[in-house]
């Protein structure tokens, strides 16, 4: 039982201080994240929360060449960014695409300068990797209570429009029509999700945060049509990759003979990947058994259609 | 500026600005800029895996970005696209996470591999960047009519019988090939700049689709050349001129197009108030 217990928890796991912060921190963004992440997946604005990292990522390289704290630079850029994707935005679901892919692509443009000039003053070094991947590992309790305050604001102000937002997702014309500020409901959610996708790019790195805000909340909407119940799984879910991933990342350290520890960020999001493929099996199998009464997939539709 | 290791950088940078014009006047027709976006971010972590098993970075490149494609082609048949996108961006980002923390390599190289290292060119790399750049240019004009069809009314093209999911499958394996060829050249995020901006300032130009793809690469050769000089010029990123210099035309496009719809509706009010 023991030797069990060892081979899982490798020796010291619980003890380091790292996987302290790292847990904490995990747990707090995938929270955070997870929340908002239902509505980014539901208003099927994917594409924006994933461009509000890099946006953010930009922010962050500014901030590290001009020498002012990376909170600041992180969410402030966001803020901006994500002001100026939902002014330029189209109503449409193309358009609104296009001004995210314009500024993203100025973003982009900017953290080659930012980065660019900060490596050839030469006072660091590792930061584009670092602003591209970041590492939860590299991460100091310092940075703690900032992600627990910006957290709680983006999550207090999703709490406080909630139910228009909701309206506005499912249906804008109802919601228009119930007098409803449908733009300023919209601007606001930006602006909670420029937060939360700002302090998790910064916290935890890009790649984690896409992959938190998108894979719980997606795998969760496909296994419950209920707002509050997909909210509940998406936020468990994706806590319990988080600490999975940890977990295998600090084990990874001892398997084979090389010490050759594999990035936390790999284990996370491969879990958050095969836990979204695993949601769509239920769905896949109701469809099967009952065909008549589970509406027709797309795939579907082509088969039919051919 | 136009010494002999220079025209390599003005070459392939003109072969990649028509590609990329041509391609990216449907990337936005289409609305997949995300795709876009999320294939050549995500082949870049085929080069990490190439360098880490010491084969060509070009193959790398061009396994990753096709299995990019045909991940996000099929997944989207049972999930929401964007969702789909962003989990096989990510998948592929995290395992070039892993494959980087296995190598040794030097940072400069993952720089430039992301935002390009256009005035590095060598004379050999521009034989294959041609001849991908052809394919690409081949594959649209053999599936045009269908891709064009299916882009602008779905309906009407399935209704047809055009396969809108086989068309989406193709048209982003032309994505996937345009990123193997360009992601070496400008990087694998400033193609994407180059894929939206110019079209989408096109597109306010004109509606009509030949004359807005050709105007497409007309403004993807400029900002492109712009870029080039003015990186050597002032030495400075040339990626960051490109971004700024998309952001710039599309402003523009959207400039003019307000500018003629304010001219347009002025004399059409007074139509309608004096019509009857």
């Amino acid at each position: 039982m023991h030797q069990l217990y060892t081979s899982v928890f490798e020796p010291g796991f619980f003890a380091s201080p790292q996987v302290h912060v790292a847990a904490t921190l995990g747990a707090l963004v995938a929270v955070v994240c997870a929340v908002v992440g239902v509505f980014t997946v539901m208003r099927g604005q994917s594409f924006a929360g994933h461009s509000l990292g890099d946006v953010s990522a930009a922010g962050g390289s500014g901030a590290l060449l001009i020498g002012i704290g990376p909170v600041a630079g992180f969410v402030g850029l966001g803020i901006i960014g994500a002001g100026v994707m939902e002014m330029i935005g189209v109503r449409r679901v193309r358009g609104r695409d296009l001004a995210t892919g314009i500024v993203l692509g100025a973003a982009i443009g900017l953290s080659a300068l930012f980065l660019y000039l900060t490596s050839t003053s030469g006072a660091t070094t590792g930061a584009a990797q670092q602003v591209l991947f970041g590492s939860i590992f590299t991460t100091t309790s310092g940075t703690i209570p900032a992600v627990a305050i910006l957290g709680a604001l983006a999550l207090g102000a999703i709490a406080a429009i909630c139910r228009p937002l909701l309206l506005a997702t499912v249906s804008p014309d109802i919601a228009a029509a119930r007098g409803i500020p449908v733009r300023l409901v919209g601007l606001a959610y930006m602006l909670a999700l420029a937060v939360s996708v700002g302090l998790s790019s910064l916290a935890i790195g890009a790649i984690l945060s896409t992959a938190l805000l998108i894979g719980p909340a997606a795998a969760a909407l496909r296994l419950t049509t209920r707002v509050a119940r997909a909210l509940i799984i998406a936020c468990l879910t994706g806590v319990a990759a988080t600490w999975v991933g940890i977990l295998l990342a600090y084990d990874s350290y001892y398997w084979g003979s090389a010490h050759e520890g594999l990035p936390v960020s790999f284990f996370i999001v491969a879990l958050i990947f095969a836990t979204y493929l695993a949601s769509g099996v239920p769905a896949a199998w109701a469809s099967r058994s009952r065909p008549e009464a589970a509406p027709a997939t797309a795939g579907e539709r082509d088969t039919i259609a051919a | 500026m136009f010494a002999g290791f220079m025209m390599n950088a003005w070459t392939t940078a003109t072969i990649v600005a028509v590609v990329a014009g041509v391609v990216g006047y449907f990337v936005v027709l289409r609305g997949s800029a995300f795709p876009a976006h999320a294939i050549p971010k995500g082949a870049f972590a085929g080069a990490a895996g190439a360098s880490l098993l010491g084969i060509s970075t070009l193959l790398g490149l061009a396994v990753f970005s096709v299995l990019g494609a045909l991940g996000i082609g099929f997944m989207s048949r049972r999930g929401r696209r964007d969702v789909v996108t962003a989990l096989a961006l990510v998948m592929m980002l995290a395992l070039g996470a892993a494959f980087l923390s296995r190598t040794t390599e030097y940072e400069p190289e993952i720089f430039s591999l992301l935002f390009g290292e256009v005035l590095g060119v060598s004379s050999t790399e521009i034989l294959p960047v041609a001849a991908l750049g052809l394919a690409c240019i081949a594959a649209v004009a053999v599936i045009y009519r269908p891709l064009l069809l299916s882009s602008v009314v779905p309906d009407i093209a399935e209704a047809r019988g055009i396969r809108g999911h086989r068309i989406e499958i193709c048209f982003l394996l032309v994505v996937a090939l345009a990123t193997a060829m360009t992601v070496p050249v400008v990087g694998a995020l400033l193609i994407f700049s180059l894929m939206i901006g110019p079209p989408a300032a096109a597109r306010s130009f004109t509606s009509r689709p030949l004359l807005a793809m050709c105007l497409s690469v007309v403004i993807a050769l400029v900002i492109v050349w712009a870029a080039i000089a003015a990186s050597y010029l002032y030495n400075w990123p040339i990626g960051f001129f490109v971004g700024a210099l998309g952001a710039l035309a599309y402003g523009a496009g959207r400039g003019w197009a307000a500018w003629r719809r304010t001219r347009t509706t002025r004399p059409g009010a007074l139509t309608a108030t004096f019509g009857h």
